[in-house]
Parts: C-alpha cells; sequence; structure tokens
C-alpha cells in the first residue's frame, strides 16, 4: 500500500502540491485526474522518490521513503517501474535493447529469453518490426507504446503510468487500456494512471482521486466520484463525458 | 566598493560549493565503483569512445606539435651552435609538458564535450530518472565509467603523443634540418629520464580524472532543455581547460 501524509512541494515559490493526503490501495488500478499542469507528474514522482517533498511523509508498504539514502531508495525501487510521460526512452539504444534492459539488470535470463519477453511485450502493446529501431525514428505513440513495454516487463508489484493513452489513436487506446487491466489482473500489481481520459478512468479504475489545487479533493470508488456533489468534480467528468 | 566585495565574495562562495559537489560526485562515483555489478561492458564502450576513436586525432596533433618544436627549437639553438640538443629539448617538453597537456586539451574538446552533452541530454529528458525508477544508479551506470575510462585512457594517448611527436621531431630535425642522426638521438638518452615520462603519465591521468569530471558534473547537473544542454557542453569545455592549466602548474611543481 502506498499513503501519502501531508505531502507539501513548491517550485520557485509556486505550491504544486500542498498538504496532500492520498491513500493508494494495494493490488488494486488507481487513476488520478486533475487538470493540466496541476501536479499530477509531479505526485508520481513523488511516489518512486525522484521528487523529494519539502515536508511530509510518503509510505510504500510502510516504509517512509522520504527519509531513504539513495541506496536503499534503490532497493525500494525494485518493486516499482514507472512509464513516463515522454517516455523517457533511452535514445542510444534501440527499442529492444530499451525494453530488455530492465530484464538483463534484474534477471539472469538467457540472451534468447530475453529476445523472446522483448518481442512478447511489444507485440502486445501492438508494435511489430520495431525492434532495431532507434527511439528516434517513431512516432510519439509509438514510444509512448515502447515505454510502455518496459514498464510492464519485469512484471513489479508497483506500476506508475504517466498518461498511457494520451496522443493515441481511441481503438489503441482501448487496446492499452486493456493491456493495462490485464496486466493488472494477471500480476496482481497495484497501478497508479495519471489520465485525462475521463471515460477510460470510469472503465479501468478501481478507485479514482481527483487533483485540484495542491489536494485530493476526493477520491473513492467510479460510482463514488460519479455522484459527488463537488461541482468543481461534476464539471470535470461532464466536461469530458459530453 | 562594498558591492564590488559582495559580488566577489558571493562568486567565491558559489566556486567552493560547487567544487565541493563535483568532489561529492566523484567520491560516489569512486564508491560505486566497487560495488556490484561491475560495468565491464559500459567501462570498455567508454574506453573505446575516449581512447581509441581519440587515437587519430592525437597522432595528427601530436606529430605537429613535434615537428614545430623541433624547428623552433632549431632555430634557437642553432644561433649559439647548440643544434645537437635539439632531440633531448623536443622529447623533455613533449613527455614532461605538451603531450599530457595537449593530448587532455584535445580530449576535452571531443570526449569531455560530448559527456556533458550526452548526459545533459539524458537528463533533460528524464532518461536518468527513467534509470533511477529501474533501480539502476546513474552514477554507477554513466558516470563511473566515464571517468574510469578517461583516468585509463589519457596515460595511454599521451605515450601515443609523445612517441609521435618524438618522431615528428626526428623527422624535421635529421632529415630536414640535417642534424646527425646519432647525435640526435644520443642525445636524448643522455638528457632524457624514464621520471620525466613517468611524471608526464601521471599528469596525464589526473588531467583525465578532471576533463571527465568536469564534463559528467557539467552533464549531470543540467537544467533548462536544449539551450541548458548547451550551456552545459561550453561551459565543461571551458571550465575543463583552465582547471586542467591551472593543475598542470601545481602538479608540476610538485613533481619535478
Ligand atoms: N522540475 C520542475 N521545476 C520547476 N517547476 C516544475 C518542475 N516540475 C513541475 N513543475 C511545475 O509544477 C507544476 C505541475 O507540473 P506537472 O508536470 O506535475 O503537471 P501535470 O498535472 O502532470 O500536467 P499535464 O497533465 O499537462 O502533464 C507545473 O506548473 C510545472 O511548471
Ligand atoms: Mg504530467
Amino acid at each position: 500500500m502506498i499513503k501519502l501524509v501531508k505531502v507539501c512541494k513548491s517550485f520557485n515559490g509556486q505550491k504544486v502540491l500542498d498538504n496532500l493526503d492520498l491513500e493508494i490501495e494495494a493490488q488494486k488500478i488507481t487513476v488520478i485526474i486533475g487538470q493540466s499542469g496541476g501536479g499530477k507528474s509531479v505526485l508520481l514522482k513523488h511516489i518512486i522518490g525522484l521528487i523529494k517533498p519539502d515536508s511530509g511523509q510518503i509510505f510504500v508498504d510502510g516504509t517512509d521513503i522520504v527519509k531513504l539514502n539513495d541506496r536503499m531508495l534503490n532497493e525500494v525501487r525494485k518493486k516499482f517501474s514507472m512509464l513516463f510521460q515522454d517516455a523517457a526512452l533511452f535514445d542510444s539504444m534501440t527499442v529492444g535493447e530499451n525494453v530488455a534492459f530492465p530484464l538483463k539488470e534484474h534477471t539472469r535470463l538467457s540472451k534468447k529469453e530475453i529476445e523472446e519477453i522483448v518481442e512478447a511485450k511489444l507485440l502486445q502493446v501492438g508494435l511489430t518490426n520495431v525492434t532495431h529501431k532507434m527511439p528516434s525514428e517513431l512516432s510519439g505513440g509509438m514510444r509512448k507504446r515502447v515505454g510502455l513495454a518496459r514498464a510492464i516487463v519485469l512484471n513489479p508489484q508497483i506500476i506508475l503510468f504517466d498518461e498511457p493513452t494520451t496522443g493515441l489513436d481511441p481503438l489503441m487506446s482501448d487496446a492499452i487500456d486493456q493491456l493495462i487491466l490485464k496486466t493488472q489482473y494477471d500480476t496482481r500489481s497495484t497501478c497508479v494512471i495519471i489520465s485525462h481520459d475521463i471515460a477510460s478512468a470510469f472503465k479501468i479504475a478501481h478507485n479514482i482521486a481527483m487533483l485540484y489545487h495542491g489536494k485530493i479533493i476526493q477520491s473513492g470508488t467510479p460510482a463514488e466520484l460519479r455522484s459527488s456533489n463537488i461541482s468543481i468534480i461534476k464539471k470535470f467528468i461532464e466536461g469530458t463525458s459530453a | 566598493m562594498i558591492r564590488f566585495f559582495e559580488f566577489t565574495g558571493k562568486k567565491f562562495i558559489s566556486i567552493v560549493e560547487e567544487f565541493g559537489k563535483v568532489m561529492l560526485l566523484f567520491l560516489s562515483a569512486f564508491l560505486w565503483m566497487f560495488r556490484k555489478p561491475f560495468r565491464f561492458r559500459v567501462i570498455i564502450k567508454q574506453m573505446e569512445f575516449v581512447g581509441a576513436d581519440s587515437v587519430s586525432v592525437i597522432l595528427i596533433t601530436g606529430a605537429f606539435t613535434g615537428m614545430v618544436l623541433a624547428l623552433q627549437t632549431y632555430y634557437g639553438f642553432r644561433m649559439f651552435g647548440g643544434e645537437s640538443l635539439v632531440g633531448a629539448t623536443v622529447t623533455l617538453s613533449m613527455t614532461r609538458e605538451i603531450g599530457p597537456v595537449f593530448t587532455a586539451l584535445m580530449v576535452t574538446g571531443r570526449a569531455g564535450s560530448a559527456m556533458a552533452a550526452e548526459i545533459g541530454t539524458m537528463r533533460v529528458t528524464e532518461q536518468i530518472d527513467a534509470l533511477y525508477t529501474m533501480s539502476v544508479s546513474p552514477i554507477q551506470y554513466l558516470i563511473m565509467p566515464r571517468i574510469l575510462a578517461a583516468a585509463l585512457m589519457l596515460p595511454i594517448l599521451t605515450i601515443i603523443s609523445d612517441f609521435i611527436g618524438i618522431v615528428g621531431g626526428y623527422l624535421v630535425g635529421v632529415e630536414f634540418m640535417k642534424i646527425n642522426s646519432g647525435i640526435f638521438m644520443s642525445k636524448i638518452i643522455e638528457f632524457v629520464d624514464l621520471a620525466d615520462i613517468f611524471n608526464g603519465l601521471i599528469k596525464s591521468a589526473c588531467f583525465g580524472l578532471i576533463l571527465s569530471l568536469i564534463g559528467c558534473y557539467k552533464g549531470f547537473y543540467t537544467k533548462g532543455g536544449a539551450a541548458g544542454v548547451g550551456k552545459a557542453t561550453t561551459q565543461s569545455v571551458v571550465y575543463s581547460s583552465i582547471t586542467i592549466l591551472i593543475s598542470d602548474y601545481f602538479l608540476t611543481a610538485a613533481m619535478f
């Protein structure tokens, strides 16, 4: 389970997270929604320790990761993987090497086994004949999917997705949603997904949390959010499903 | 006047602070060297990039430096009939000073700048963050191999530069200026100690450390997109060159 307690973060005097509290259930899919520029990516990076909060605590399975030093954090991060908003592929490596990277680092699989897994994962995200291409030769949506393949290749305990379907066509979006659902179902992982796509959020989420002005103003099941009487949430849900 | 002191004071403090951060980075790269996994492959790749790929540049610059040195000393020494010492002078200058320093400056321009640009780009495109999320230390994966490769390869490149420089000097002195070949060589043997060469190589290892550390440091702390990467790259070359030349003085004063 992941728990954030009174987390504050400012950049150059601009408050991005403001006494934020959030509990993320283990082995469930939690979707975080909120305005663009509202601090969703920043929030996600706090959960994996890439950004340290100015104050507050962040518990991952009971350990407060804010207090950990680099090496201990390195250990905790073995539970995690993350898809970055801009994919963050290694541009000096081919697509295949990118997806293989976590396997090479953290498993003792043979070259052949790794190759097979990489091909299978790329196929799952709808990519064929890209293994030997460089990331710079791909479209934005393709890069995103390579990033996704890299994020799920190790079956980690916790997966963080920063807008996995943004920039994809509706059919591909739906396919990726299905893939995330299936991956979560198969591996019983804890998934935290940032999404702008309210329709898909309601489809795949066990829980939804709304980030607004640096705080989680409501978090609960999709049904609970749908019947919310907070006006900004109503607007947010109607605005996009209309 | 007070403004002036305030300005220089602040500048001084920021330099000290930055020096501290560079040292911390060095220390942590050093510690990561002894932790598993050992990253042999990445280290070899960097040795190839810093070392093997620099050889042609070093050959050209080394040869011409040796040649021009021979030419200049010949013109100078001829005035008092000291032509026989041209070989020894070229050899001493090359091995003690010019080989190590020029090699380091060339590698700074070629490899140090590339380190800053590459790591800087990885920083601004979140590739370094991605390494962290995969429990791979960027210090161990990116920085340690570069520093180690540069510290190991610079002495080798310097030997190449020394050697080709002396060959160039021989060419000019003996072939063009008609100094007697036997005298040219015997004076080299008479005046040049193994210690001269060895101390030059120690200097060059230090320079390798400096240029890679500054390149990696500037890259690692890059901020602000493509413009930031450009700035980091330029600064790494300028700071490395200055630091190499300053430390050259102190290393020389300490050693010879
Ligand atoms: N490293 C940083 N330095 C300074 N400010 C930052 C940094 N990272 C984020 N910010 C600021 O924090 C705010 C939130 O950014 P964030 O990327 O989390 O937004 P977001 O909710 O993910 O938006 P989007 O949906 O558009 O991706 C922005 O105003 C941004 O300018
Ligand atoms: Mg974002």
